[in-house]
């Protein structure tokens, strides 16, 4: 049962320059007690989609549906969407300053906003509600702190601050944009645990937005991997780590820095994310693949349902990261994995193999090109949209 | 202050009247920070910022310095920088760069130095740059304390250098404001402007953690190759182990002010002795591991810097403080050498920590 289905999200921004497309047709869901992870860079639309969700991109030209809990949250008029934003789901931003008022004190805060969706609540049972919650999330001293005002918390505490109050109300999903970005390393992990651990407890729905794939590494059940406005490639965490497809996403998981001898040398992707209003023609990505053919410069490619032959039960899964000692995954529960870039669909993976067999196919359709349909001479089944 | 005996020298001049305890000492690395201490006094009282810090560093390495914040790592990169206002901070211990003493050099001293023997690159390009001049001019303004050329020349340097940290057509990106730029571009003309005197001590403070992890990718790659094309020393500071291990030859640990660990990248991350560093790593994302298979994040928050714990100044977050038969909280314990080349400051016994990375750490890990 899904409580957040999104289809065919388009969100366009008109501006003195030009129509920005910040999303450009995105589908997503998320169940209870599951976490989707939405990565990308500056400017791939992953704020915006969420933002979107929640009704707070005021000027924002928006079509498609978002059905949460049996109703469409694009279709909602404010009024009832500010009964559901805070009470049903919950927002956690980058910077915690930026949602709490440095003028109230933070129990306040909590207090407010309870009283507000639950209008029953006596003062007294809600400030004792935002103690227990302040605990909760690892405050020491909650009866104490809880008279504090946001500047007297470190910038960890403030986060916890705010985890707290967008889980006072208890909320069937929570959308994190972003949450632990500006956080120390170490803050961070206790950050990321808390929210594994009361997402355990109350079976909330989870919606990670990060830029960092190593982030979301042990959180994301499923990672939709954004790119110019729109998907280029979904698939679960396994799948994506073990057998990415995309060039982008093989791109991203180069970029994140790794002790030695876990991770390959760290290779950057070249070039900039696209203008939002000059977009490149064909795939958005091509002028900075490394395995751009012909087609990719004219023909946009669908997301497509990537057919890639599974090892057996127990047998190593192909193309995984360098370093030994991996986990044995049966890739084929691990739910559906699709990628919208031409390459063939055996090209996963991320070691030197895949990469010679990417540039092989690559070469190999651009000598043939115009003879060839595809680039693995198959048709895909289904995922055209 | 320490070492006021010293003169000052710089690189033209060697210092003959070696008299005083600081000139006694002859530094055999590029740069040599010895004892250095940076104390701030608060009307909460004197906050120790950095507690005796010693290290070295050659000519084309990069020491990477790991800390959460308050550890100490940006206090001492301004504090070799002397950046310090030497009003308020209490520094003593010595810094000796190319065989200068800079703690107890003088203001203008330093200066001299800062900018074309040395440059640091921030976390924050927006901070050093000043919002009101193109790019170009800051980067001649800068270029051109330090050299005696025309304005002309300057400028073709300076635009050979963004071309140089792979700013896209540069001779019309010179004359654009710091605004105009992205994120990424800042940070490249930050680098481009550290780099334009070709300095050979370069410190970057948290160069990349306001970035995508993208360009943060592509940031590095760029101080790698500049810095194999410069021969630099370069000291990198972060609370991110991920970015220290790409670029790092040795490492340095620090924790309340102090080093806790200390050795080559191997070390560190191979056979790392101390319950911090343990901590550190099991911070790094993993790709491919469940995090339920992973050790529990460090507990609790630095520790204050005016009323330092006694004893270990991290035992009251060490999970294995337990095991020192109460020296954790007593006694403060000492760098010392563990392996050739390798130190920590940590109560348990070398043997037990070896023992305890490789039963209970490194498969968690």
């Amino acid at each position: 049962m899904k409580l957040l289905e999104v289809r065919d999200l388009r969100v366009a921004f008109p501006t003195a320059d030009g129509v920005v497309r910040a999303v450009r047709g995105v589908s997503f869901s998320v169940e209870a007690g599951r976490t989707l992870g939405i990565v990308g860079e500056s400017g791939s639309g992953k704020s915006v989609s969420t933002q979107t969700l929640m009704g707070l991109t005021p000027g924002a030209q928006v079509s498609g549906e978002a059905w949460f809990d049996g109703q469409d949250l694009l279709a909602m008029p404010e009024r009832q969407m500010r009964r559901v934003r805070g009470a049903q789901i919950g927002m956690i931003f980058q910077d915690p300053l930026s949602s709490l008022h440095p003028h109230y004190k933070v129990g306040w805060q909590i207090v407010e906003m309870i009283r507000e969706h639950e209008p029953d609540t006596g003062k007294a049972a809600a400030r004792k509600r935002a103690v227990e919650m302040l605990g909760l999330v690892g405050i020491p001293q909650p009866d104490r702190r809880v008279d504090d005002y946001p500047h007297q918390f470190s910038g960890g505490m403030r986060q916890r601050a705010m985890i707290a109050m967008a889980l006072a109300l208890h909320p069937k999903l929570i959308i994190a944009d972003e949450p632990t970005t500006a956080l120390d390393a170490t803050v961070q992990m206790q950050i990321l645990d808390l929210m594994r651990r009361l997402q355990r407890e109350f079976d909330t729905a989870l919606i990670m937005i990060t830029h960092d794939l190593g982030v979301i590494a042990d959180m994301a059940d499923d990672v939709l991997v954004m790119y110019g406005g729109r998907e280029a490639e979904v698939a679960g965490r396994r799948t994506l780590y073990y057998r990415p497809h995309h060039p982008y996403t093989v791109g991203l998981l180069e970029s994140v820095p790794s002790a030695p001898g876990v991770g390959g040398r760290l290779k950057p992707i070249p070039g900039q994310p696209p203008s939002l209003i000059n977009l490149p023609s064909g795939c958005v990505f091509h002028p900075r693949c490394e395995y751009v053919m012909e087609r990719c410069r004219v023909d946009e490619p669908p997301l497509r349902e990537v057919v890639a032959t599974e090892p057996a039960p127990g047998e190593e899964p192909a193309g995984a990261l360098p370093g030994g000692d991996l986990p044995r995954v049966d890739l084929r529960r691990d739910g559906t994995h699709r990628s919208a870039c031409w390459l063939p669909h055996t090209a996963v993976g991320l070691d030197a193999g895949v990469a010679a067999a990417r540039r092989a196919a690559s070469e190999a359709a651009d000598a043939g090109a115009g003879a060839a349909e595809d680039a693995d001479g198959a048709e895909p089944e289904g995922g055209e949209r | 202050m320490a070492g006021k005996a010293s003169k000052a020298r710089g690189a033209e001049t060697i210092d003959t009247a070696a008299t005083g305890a600081a000139a006694a000492h002859t530094p055999s690395a590029f740069l040599e920070v010895r004892d250095l201490k940076i104390h701030f006094p608060s009307d909460d009282g004197l906050v120790k910022s950095v507690d005796g810090l010693s290290f070295e560093l050659e000519r084309g390495r990069t020491l990477g310095i790991v800390g959460e914040s308050g550890s100490g790592k940006s206090v001492t990169s301004l504090g070799i920088l002397g950046l310090h206002n030497r009003r308020n901070a209490k520094v003593s211990g010595e810094i000796w760069l190319d065989g200068q003493e800079l703690v107890g050099a003088t203001e203008e001293q330093v200066r001299r130095l800062r900018g074309r023997d040395m440059a640091m690159i921030f976390q924050d390009p927006l901070s050093s740059m000043h919002p009101f001049y193109t790019v170009g001019q800051q980067i001649v303004e800068a270029y051109r304390i330090h050299h005696d050329v025309s304005k002309k020349a300057a400028r073709k340097h300076a635009i050979e250098m963004l071309g140089r940290v792979g700013i896209p057509k540069p001779d019309r990106r010179v004359d654009d404001y710091p605004h105009q730029f992205s994120g990424g571009m800042r940070q490249r003309a930050m680098i481009a402007m550290a780099l334009s005197c070709d300095p050979e001590l370069l410190i970057a403070d948290e160069p990349t953690t306001a970035l995508d992890v993208t360009v943060q990718a592509q940031i590095l790659d760029l101080i790698r190759d500049l810095q194999r094309e410069f021969n630099s020393a370069v000291i990198m500071i972060t609370h991110d182990l991920g970015v220290v291990a790409e670029l790092s030859d040795d490492i340095l640990v620090m924790y309340g002010g102090r080093s806790v660990e200390y050795g080559s990248v191997e070390d560190v991350f191979h056979r790392p002795e101390h319950p911090y560093t343990w901590g550190l790593l099991g911070s790094m994302p993993r790709l491919d591991r469940d995090r339920t298979e992973r050790l529990m994040p460090i507990k609790g928050t630095p520790p204050s810097l005016i009323n330092l714990p006694p004893g270990c100044a991290f035992s009251p977050r060490c999970a294995f403080e337990g095991l020192t038969d109460g020296k954790a909280t007593t006694e403060r314990p000492e760098l010392r050498e563990s392996a050739p080349g390798h130190k920590v400051a940590c109560h348990l016994p070398a043997e037990r920590r070896r023992q305890i990375w490789a039963e209970e750490i490194a498969p968690k890990l």
